[in-house]
């Protein structure tokens, strides 16, 4: 099958940094996709690089087989196609809820207004927040803004979503709330590539999981062989950092 | 106080106060739309424009009115640009308005973070359409107080507008004092003149930094 997603060879420097180093990888639709690694391993920068919000140096990401790179003429109708929910709650906090998530798809798609607020409306209702729809982000809690942030970029329909360590600023219990519309996500079979520490999480949602380390990918296997014998000891050491013992 | 004497000031007071407001008012629209294309220039970097803008800014901050109000009054006859005392006043508060709100509007640019930019881009945005949509309405937001401040702050120095021979509120003031002595009497009006200039002023203001700011960062 042709993969939604391809990664050629990318390359990626900060100044004289390499933070990224040949990285090839591609992704079949329908196929759920978690990144793990140390801080500063580079799991942010790679899917960053994906939807052009960094430079690369190097290599091509291609989506549907057409390039996506910074400078490129299609970049935004590329990036129409490519979701992303980041760490840091990013809604407009100048719009309500519903603003929030009918903006782009009103703006960008041009759909109309009833239209992209009858959609809106039902994925609100699936995450649980539709009676919220006129709040402001500023009177939501940090998972709900999560929750939104994941329905904002459901309004594009895109054909690959990138998670970026969306539950790393959440309390715990929300944390739950959060992974559990992603969960609900995989089971609709969407395209998704999720960079995160939580690893229970990552071993229930994942069909693969890529280990990233000083740039490289280093191992790329079935969740379960990752996570009972990883195939090299600085994953094993990585692993063994989220055990407790007394 | 005589209320006579108060009541006979009254209409050359009032004649000042009209030509206080209007000229005032002139000279903060012109200082509005010169900050916002100064800002625009900083924000988006515009090379050249830029450094000229700086140095527009910190020329304007760093002198008084009167300085600049003396310069373009009798400055601009010498190299043959004669204008009027009225369209004097517009430009010189224009241009010192223009450099404060050239940093007002900027600061309120800048203070959007870059997650903003980012979140917008990679729904597909254009780089216009994240501008109009997502910048602007936030930045014009944090820039309310600081606009609303440099109004109120344009509007009292038009008192130094007497030095270019303008018969504004502090100009019938002083001329009234020097004709009949009556001081008490010219400095009450006077006083109440400024008040009613610039309460309502402040008083909007208050209201509508109220209003505009009640999306992003509540009561």
């Amino acid at each position: 099958m042709e993969p939604v997603l391809k990664i050629e060879h990318l390359n990626k420097k900060f100044d004289d940094f390499t933070v990224l180093e040949d990285i090839n990888l591609s992704i079949a639709k329908g196929e759920v996709v978690v990144i793990v690694g140390s801080s500063g391993c580079g799991k942010s920068t790679l899917l960053r690089c994906i939807n052009g919000l960094e430079d690369i140096n190097d290599g091509r990401v291609l989506l549907d087989g057409e390039t996506v790179n910074p400078g490129s003429r299609n970049l935004t109708k590329s990036r129409e196609k490519i979701g992303m929910v980041f760490q840091s709650y990013d809604l407009f906090p100048h719009k309500t809820i519903l603003e929030n998530a009918i903006l782009a798809p009103m703006k960008v798609q041009k759909r109309s207004r009833k239209e992209a607020v009858e959609e809106a409306m039902q994925l609100l209702d699936r995450v649980g927040l539709a009676s919220r729809k006129d709040s402001y982000p500023r009177q939501l809690s940090g998972g709900q803004k999560q929750r939104v942030a994941i329905v904002r970029a459901l309004m594009m329909n895109p054909e690959v979503l990138l998670f970026d360590e969306v539950t790393a600023a959440l309390d715990p219990e929300m944390v739950r709330e959060v992974l559990d519309v992603i969960l609900d996500l995989a089971k609709q079979k969407r395209t998704m590539l999720i960079v995160t520490h939580e690893m229970s999480f990552a071993k229930a949602i994942a069909d693969r999981i890529l280990f990233l380390d000083g740039g490289r990918i280093i191992e790329d296997s079935d969740p379960k062989e990752f996570f009972t014998s990883p195939k090299t000891e600085r994953a094993e050491r990585f692993l063994r950092t989220f055990e407790y013992e007394k | 106080m005589d209320q006579e004497v108060i009541n006979s000031y009254i209409p050359l007071f009032k004649d000042a106060f009209l030509l206080t407001v209007k000229i005032g008012w002139l000279g903060i629209a012109l200082a509005f739309l010169l900050g916002i294309v100064c800002a625009f220039i900083l924000y988006f970097k515009i090379p050249v424009a830029k450094t000229v803008v700086r140095c527009y800014v910190e020329l304007f901050r760093n002198t008084p009115l009167l300085v600049q109000l003396f310069f373009i009054y009798y400055g601009l006859p010498a190299v043959g640009i004669s204008i009027s005392a009225e369209v004097c006043g517009v430009v010189g508060l224009g241009l010192l308005g223009g450099s404060y709100m050239t940093e007002s509007i900027r600061s309120g640019l800048e203070a959007i973070p870059v997650i903003q930019t980012e979140s917008a881009l990679s729904l597909g945005m254009t780089n216009g359409q994240l501008f109009k949509n997502v910048i602007l309405p936030q930045a014009f937001t944090i820039s309310v107080p600081g606009i609303v401040a440099n109004v109120i702050f344009l509007l009292k120095e038009t008192s130094v507008f007497s030095a270019i021979s303008l018969m504004d509120l502090m100009f019938t003031a002083k001329d009234l004092i020097g004709l009949y002595y009556n001081t008490m009497e010219s400095l009450f009006l006077l006083v109440i003149f400024y008040v009613i200039m610039l309460l309502p002023v402040s008083l909007a203001g208050t209201f509508i930094e109220k209003k505009v700011r009640f999306k992003m960062f509540g009561d």
